[in-house]
């Protein structure tokens, strides 16, 4: 069978154009050598550091692919800063929300969200919200901004688009080795 | 090309262009009568379809505002996506899977099959298999479908031979790719299919029959059809006889024009089709067009469906290759012994990692459901679809507070699963998983139903004009120049997929409507 490579196939000045867009920060860290740090949330215009760095951990929490760096999703959730400043509403959900999130975390484990150390009480702490418009529409938008990220395919063995590949008629449609005999 | 006049009182006006309006427009154009097709989409040609989930979406589907109730999933989960279907010209037959199979006999007659079923509205459908059965095989000639007319089947792809192999371990015995409008060798100036797999966000090849670039452009090199693009109708005009006589709607511009005409065609789904006949209401028909019987907009069904995924210790992509690769068909027969009455179908499906994020399960998050996206690569899958039940609760009505652009209250879409839908969507889920499990699987998703793409029965025909909307030839019982043309016309869904009934219908009903204006009867 022809199996994808999961290395992600975009070369490095790809994947940082592309991430420049959307996290410019992040681009900036890492292509000085720096690694992915704080800068990212840092350079948030609307939303603070803190709140950018909670939607981040939620992001990992609600939906934890350990095979997948934080770029992924920080590119998700940094989109969330602009969509506050143009709408106040957006905004209050956001700050509210997560002001709501880190008072459940004070309550229970006398420190904000972030801080928590085990996912299994972190997502506990996510069940207690989970029923809030901040909560679900978190949610809800990462569904599309992280796995509509063409640069996440390859790592889930997804294609993406074939047409201009010719299909698949000669690219393994009917590859399938292991099925016993029938 | 045809241009005809708004004020051509001579011509027939379609509404909708998609398997029914496209396929009668295509047809009666070639038999010489003026056609009109408002469409309320934009014209998009194959080269430019987007192998792209989401972008695909975008560009095809119908998003207008619709409201939802009732306690289907789909209501809480796409509250405002009731129906997965396509706005453009070509309709639904842009994104269909391209599946064509014919009712069994017994699915033309439930009413006398299944007897009284608490809470159905069960009739037995005007016409017969028998009857339907010439313009069955005009239908699958038109659209090429394989094993039939002497075409073959299409190649399986891998998430066609792992379904396969599990369905032999289990006895079943109808195991193959399926009777399917997707061309496995050149056919009708088309070529055959590259195994693309984005046959839900339109066929970039053209090896799928849709009405796009197989019926409308013949249509239109007769001379005698007009496709008016992004012409959204509004409402259904007519006389103080009680006959039609055109229809008003918005241009791609928004303005308002009003298109005469002799007969009118009613083909938007069966969303719209109800909706324009209730907006239509007038002083003379308080209730709607063609709703003495006060049935326009119910008995909505859209399937008993679902999916099984499940994930093996090895690679399969199912996504390369036909979407819709292969069926099962043993489970389509009527055996109330299962505990429900009717049958379904077991149908390959597979979806992109984007929508399999939307819809594997919706709402979903945490560990249960990264662990199931991480067996994307090994994952195969497939769809139910069986026959629900006619249900009068079910319905599309007029929203009462919600309008669109133009000012028309947008459709409401009301669904209850019925406790046969219900049995037999359990007993669906067990045996799909049985299937994968037979030949390894590790685990197994039963998958809830996505935004409807089978919407049916909202303007049923019906022997007696006091239990549906049309007769047997999709001629509305109040006024005889306004015809149903697409899904909504259906007494019932039968377990398989509703297309090639529709262009079967289409192709008959098209015989039918030159027939009776060439003796002047309308």
């Amino acid at each position: 069978m022809r199996e994808i490579d999961r290395r992600s196939k975009y070369d490095r000045r790809v994947f940082l154009k592309g991430a420049a867009a959307t996290a410019p920060a992040v681009a900036i860290a890492t292509s000085t050598g720096l690694g992915i740090t704080d800068a990212w949330a840092e350079d948030a215009k609307t939303l603070t550091p803190a709140t950018m760095k909670t939607l981040l951990k939620m992001a990992r929490d609600i939906y934890p692919h350990d095979f997948l760096g934080d770029s992924y999703y920080i590119a998700a959730v940094t989109p969330w800063d602009g969509k506050a400043a143009k709408d106040p509403a957006v905004k209050t959900l956001i700050v509210d929300g997560v002001a709501r999130l880190d008072q459940e975390a004070n309550d229970r484990h006398k420190m904000p969200y972030v801080q928590v150390a085990w996912e299994n009480d972190r997502v506990a702490l996510l069940q207690k919200i989970e029923a809030s418009a901040f909560f679900q529409q978190v949610r809800g938008d990462l569904i599309v901004s992280l796995y509509n990220n063409k640069e996440v395919w390859p790592r889930f063995g997804y294609e993406g688009s074939s047409a201009e590949h010719g299909g698949y008629i000669k690219r393994g449609f009917a590859d399938i080795d292991w099925l016993s005999k029938v | 090309m045809a241009k005809f006049d708004l004020n051509d009182s001579g011509v027939v006006v379609i509404v909708g262009s998609g398997a029914g309006g496209g396929t009668l427009g295509n047809e009666l154009a070639q038999k010489g009568v003026k056609v009109v097709i408002l469409e309320a989409g934009p014209r998009i040609e194959n080269q430019d379809f987007i192998n792209d989930e989401w972008d695909s979406f975008s560009q095809l589907a119908w998003s207008d505002m619709r409201t939802t109730s009732g306690s289907w999933r789909v209501a809480h989960d796409f509250p405002s996506i009731p129906a997965w279907i396509v706005k453009a010209v070509g309709g639904s037959t842009v994104h269909w899977a391209g599946a064509s199979l014919r009712f069994d006999e017994h699915e033309f007659k439930i009413k006398s099959a299944y007897g009284g079923i608490p809470g159905a509205n069960l009739i037995d459908w005007p016409i017969t298999l028998a009857e339907m059965e010439p313009w069955y095989a005009k239908a699958e000639d038109k659209m090429g479908v394989t094993r039939t007319n002497g075409i073959p089947g299409l190649p399986g792809n891998n998430n066609f031979k792992v379904m396969e192999a599990g369905a032999r371990k289990l006895g079943y015995k109808e195991v193959h790719t399926g009777r399917m409008a997707i061309n496995s060798e050149p056919r009708d100036g088309r070529g055959s299919c590259q195994q693309i797999g984005f046959c839900f966000q339109g066929c970039k090849s053209g090896a799928k029959w849709s009405t796009l670039y197989s019926e409308i452009p013949k249509g239109e090199a007769t001379g005698n059809l007009e496709v008016r693009p992004g012409s959204m109708v509004i409402k259904i005009e007519h006389d103080p006889s009680g006959k039609v006589t055109g229809v008003v709607y918005a241009d791609a511009t928004g303005a308002m024009q009003r298109q005469k005409a002799r007969v009118v065609a009613v083909a938007g789904n069966s969303i719209e089709s109800p909706r324009l006949l209730l907006n239509s209401a007038s002083s003379m028909f308080p209730d709607g067009l063609a709703n003495s019987s006060g049935q326009v907009g119910r008995n909505y069904m859209r399937h008993m469906t679902g999916s099984v995924y499940a994930t093996f210790e090895k690679s399969v992509h199912m996504y390369r290759g036909t979407t819709m690769a292969g069926i099962i068909r043993d489970e389509a027969r009527n055996d109330p012994k299962r505990g429900f009455v009717g049958g379904y179908e077991m149908e390959t499906l597979s979806l992109g990692l984007p929508f399999m994020a939307a819809f594997l399960n919706p709402g979903a998050w945490g560990r249960s459901f990264t662990s199931a996206m991480e067996g994307y690569p090994r994952m195969a899958g497939m769809w139910l679809v069986g026959e629900d039940m006619p249900q009068e609760t079910n319905r599309i009505t007029l929203d009462p507070k919600i309008k669109d652009k133009f000012g028309m209250a947008v459709a409401s879409v009301h669904f209850d699963d019925h406790p046969n839908d219900v049995a037999m969507r359990d007993h669906a889920y067990r045996q799909g998983a049985a299937v994968y499990e037979a030949v390894g699987a590790t685990v197994t998703y039963p998958t809830p139903p996505y935004p409807s793409t089978h919407n049916m029965g909202t303007n049923r025909m019906s022997e007696k004009p006091r239990d549906g909307v049309c007769n047997k030839f999709g001629q509305t019982h109040d006024i005889k120049n306004l015809f149903i043309s697409d899904g909504s016309q259906f007494t019932s869904g039968a377990a398989c997929n509703p297309t090639l009934t529709i262009v079967s219908l289409a192709i008959r009903q098209a015989d039918h409507i030159a027939g009776a204006m060439q003796r002047k009867e309308i």
